[in-house]
């Protein structure tokens, strides 16, 4: 589904390399989790696939079903079924919850050739979505993520993904910021997006999130590159002894 | 005090060239009044202070540059969904086979000629007369031009609260043509008007609307002027509040080579409330001009002044605003912002907020920012696969957004949300 080979990433500000040589590949079905300490670049993995400006991408591939993603733009990289769960949501005001995601699935609709959704069925669909992640009427109207808390933030993510059914999806701490019971929520949220045609990249510092989402690989990103891949148990392994022991066993 | 050379000389071109309509005899008198005060003020020029972001000349000079016709036939007629008696213009004279009957209950409407035959006549003591007020502390010289010149308009006396909204309809299908309107209209106590203008006018624009709104009467306005490229206006409304009374007035402007629109209001009696907005959507060789002059001169009174202005492809957007409170004004609540979106690094907005403040007991505040769109939401919208063009358009109408809620009415507000949309999503190339 997601393959990533060899991809090095500067900042376009400073002379700096941030990803340095990152290989990865996610099969369609499995989730996979990254760990690493602050700074390792996670972050900047995802905002990269997702196609933010400010990277210059100066080696290495990345290809979603075999289509180069990294010469696309960020709407067109949606359209193929990139979903990036963003680790501090942006608040957009003015801009209703409601027209924001209608004009996001019928974009994403028209760009793949399909029929726009009508605005009744399209009511129908959010509201039994919004329901299940319990987001009540109000926040739908309300301005994107404007006067949302934390929770309500990432609720909204996983409302978005649920929404748009998106082959590879991309969650960078979404743990953050979250309470036991709203992990809980989240989680639930994402677990029933799980199936065999989806890929998942669950980027988080702590093991707790992945006690909700049981990952089928883990692997451990330090400097700019996966340093260690293994099962459920590395995360693990990471929660009791922190990080220096794994990095130490890979200098 | 003389006049400098050269606004002399500009002058008496300009006037070289001016046929002052043939009118009754107050009107007459009006209009010579209003000729003799061009003459001690002369006209504008770049060296005023008042037209330091604007250039008048070519408002100025004495024939208007030829402006091609613009049409668009994807754009429905603005209003046209709405019940409303239509008043129509055609490069600035009365078309009486595309207009409606004046008739409707509540308003008596008059053209203006004919009406100046009437020796007793309500408009007597307005026409000229709040654009004369108008004249201090700041001259406005092309809106005394236009009372002693003005070729046609309405009278408009509202007796009641007349059941639809009159609709001042601009069509202009000369290229060279130099309308000149005046309209007057008063509201008696405790009526009700709203008034929808629309259109291009002319190849050049020169239009006056005074507003005399007795106590506890309202007043609501909502103006759109269209995407003609090429076309040029200077508007000026003069409005005077009685106690009690509401002025609510929304201007969308969307292209047009030159326009400046002032708007001059008098709060003289207590627990008035003026609002004046506009939204403006600006792309390639324009120039927007906001001036608005609101003087509190009664207790307890509200003013909002709310711009927002998207400028882009080397459009410029200018505002001067001025709070002024007297000091009989205790207890006033004045409000004034001004924004501009800028979407490229050619374009500009040029922003003069002032307040002058003689009372001690009021709330006056202002702002006035600049910003380019933020690139943070923009990639958000476009990371959920909304194409850039759409989403700088949704983030541009949310920018717009806190002008246009001014507008009181639900029906008209959406359809200048509808207008806004579409004419966004059409740039220029």
């Amino acid at each position: 589904m997601l393959e990533i080979k060899g991809l090095t990433v500067d900042l376009e500000e400073e002379e700096k390399t941030i990803l340095k040589g990152v290989d990865l590949t996610v099969e369609a079905g499995k989730v996979h989790a990254i760990m690493g300490p602050n700074g390792s670049g996670k972050s900047t993995l995802s905002y990269v696939l997702a196609g933010r400006d400010g990277y210059e991408v100066t080696g290495g591939t990345a290809e979603l079903d075999g289509e180069d993603i990294l010469d696309m733009e960020p709407e067109e990289r949606a359209a193929e079924g990139l979903f990036l769960a963003f680790q501090y949501p942006v608040e957009i005001p003015g801009v209703g919850n409601m027209t924001f995601l209608r004009t996001a699935l019928n974009a994403q609709r028209k760009a793949r050739g399909e029929e726009e959704m009508s605005a009744k069925e399209f009511l129908q669909v959010i509201r039994e979505k919004a329901k299940t992640l319990k987001i009540d009427a109000d926040m739908l109207k309300r301005p994107v993520n404007v006067g949302f808390s934390g929770g309500e933030k990432k609720r909204n993510e996983i409302l978005q993904m649920a929404l748009l059914e998106p082959k590879m999806c991309i969650l960078d701490e979404t743990d953050s910021g979250l309470d036991v019971d709203a992990m809980k929520l989240v989680s639930d949220g994402v677990n029933a997006l799980r199936d065999a045609g989806r890929g998942f990249l669950v980027i988080t510092h702590y093991q707790r999130l992945l006690d909700h989402i049981k990952p089928d690989v883990v692997h451990i990103m330090s400097d700019g590159r996966m340093v260690k891949t293994g099962g459920p148990e590395l995360a693990l392994e990471v929660e009791q002894n922190g990080y220096a022991d794994i990095l130490s066993e890979v200098a | 005090m003389a006049l400098p050379e050269k606004k002399q000389e500009a002058t008496k071109a300009r006037l070289s060239v001016a046929r002052m309509p043939e009118s009754g005899g107050w009107l007459k008198r009006a209009r010579e009044n209003a000729m003799e005060r061009v003459r001690q003020m002369g006209l504008p020029d770049r060296r005023d202070e008042y037209w330091k972001y604007t250039r008048p000349e070519s408002l100025v000079r004495p024939s208007a540059s030829p402006a091609k016709v613009f049409e668009d036939p994807s754009d429905p007629p603005m209003f046209h969904a709405f019940e409303r008696l239509k008043i129509v213009f055609t490069d600035g004279v009365f078309d009486e086979d595309a207009s409606d009957d004046l008739a409707l209950s509540g308003v008596k409407i008059e053209r203006l000629s004919p009406a100046s035959f009437t020796d007793i006549h309500w408009a007597r003591d307005l026409y000229g007369v709040l654009e004369a007020r108008g004249q201090d502390p700041v001259q406005r010289p092309l809106a005394a031009l236009n009372t002693a010149l003005a070729n046609d308009g309405v009278f408009i006396r509202v007796t009641g609260k007349p059941s639809k909204p009159v609709n001042l309809i601009y069509n202009h299908k000369s290229e060279t043509s130099d309308g000149i309107l005046h309209h007057v209209i008063k509201l008696d106590p405790g009526t009700e008007l709203t008034v929808l203008e629309n259109g291009p006018a002319a190849a050049r624009f020169n239009k006056v609307m005074e507003v005399d709104v007795a106590d506890g009467a309202s007043f609501h306005h909502v103006r759109t002027m269209g995407r003609d490229h090429e076309r040029r206006a200077v508007t000026h409304i003069f409005s005077r509040l009685g106690t009690e009374s509401v002025f609510k007035s929304f201007t969308l402007t969307a292209n047009g080579v030159l326009t400046r629109n002032e708007c001059v209001l008098e709060l003289t009696g207590d627990d008035a409330v003026a609002h004046v907005a506009g939204a403006c959507v600006g792309d390639g060789d324009f120039h927007h001009d906001d001036t608005v002059f609101v003087t509190h001169d009664a207790g307890n009174c509200e003013s909002r002044q709310v711009f927002k202005k998207v400028l882009r492809n080397g459009a410029t957007g200018v505002f001067q605003g001025k709070i002024l409170v007297k000091p009989e004004a205790q207890k006033t609540d004045g409000y004034q912002i001004s924004q501009s979106l800028l979407l490229d690094d050619d374009s500009q907005f040029l922003a003069k907020p002032e307040l002058e403040i003689y009372a001690d007991d009021v709330a006056c505040s202002h702002g006035s920012t600049s910003g380019a769109i933020d690139e943070e939401g923009l990639f958000y919208l476009r990371a959920r696969g909304v194409p850039k063009d759409t989403a700088t358009d949704l983030m541009t109408l949310a920018f717009l957004a806190e002008a246009v809620e001014e507008i009181e009415d639900e029906d008209l507000r959406a359809e200048i949300v509808e207008r806004l949309d579409a004419w966004l999503g059409r740039r220029r190339d």
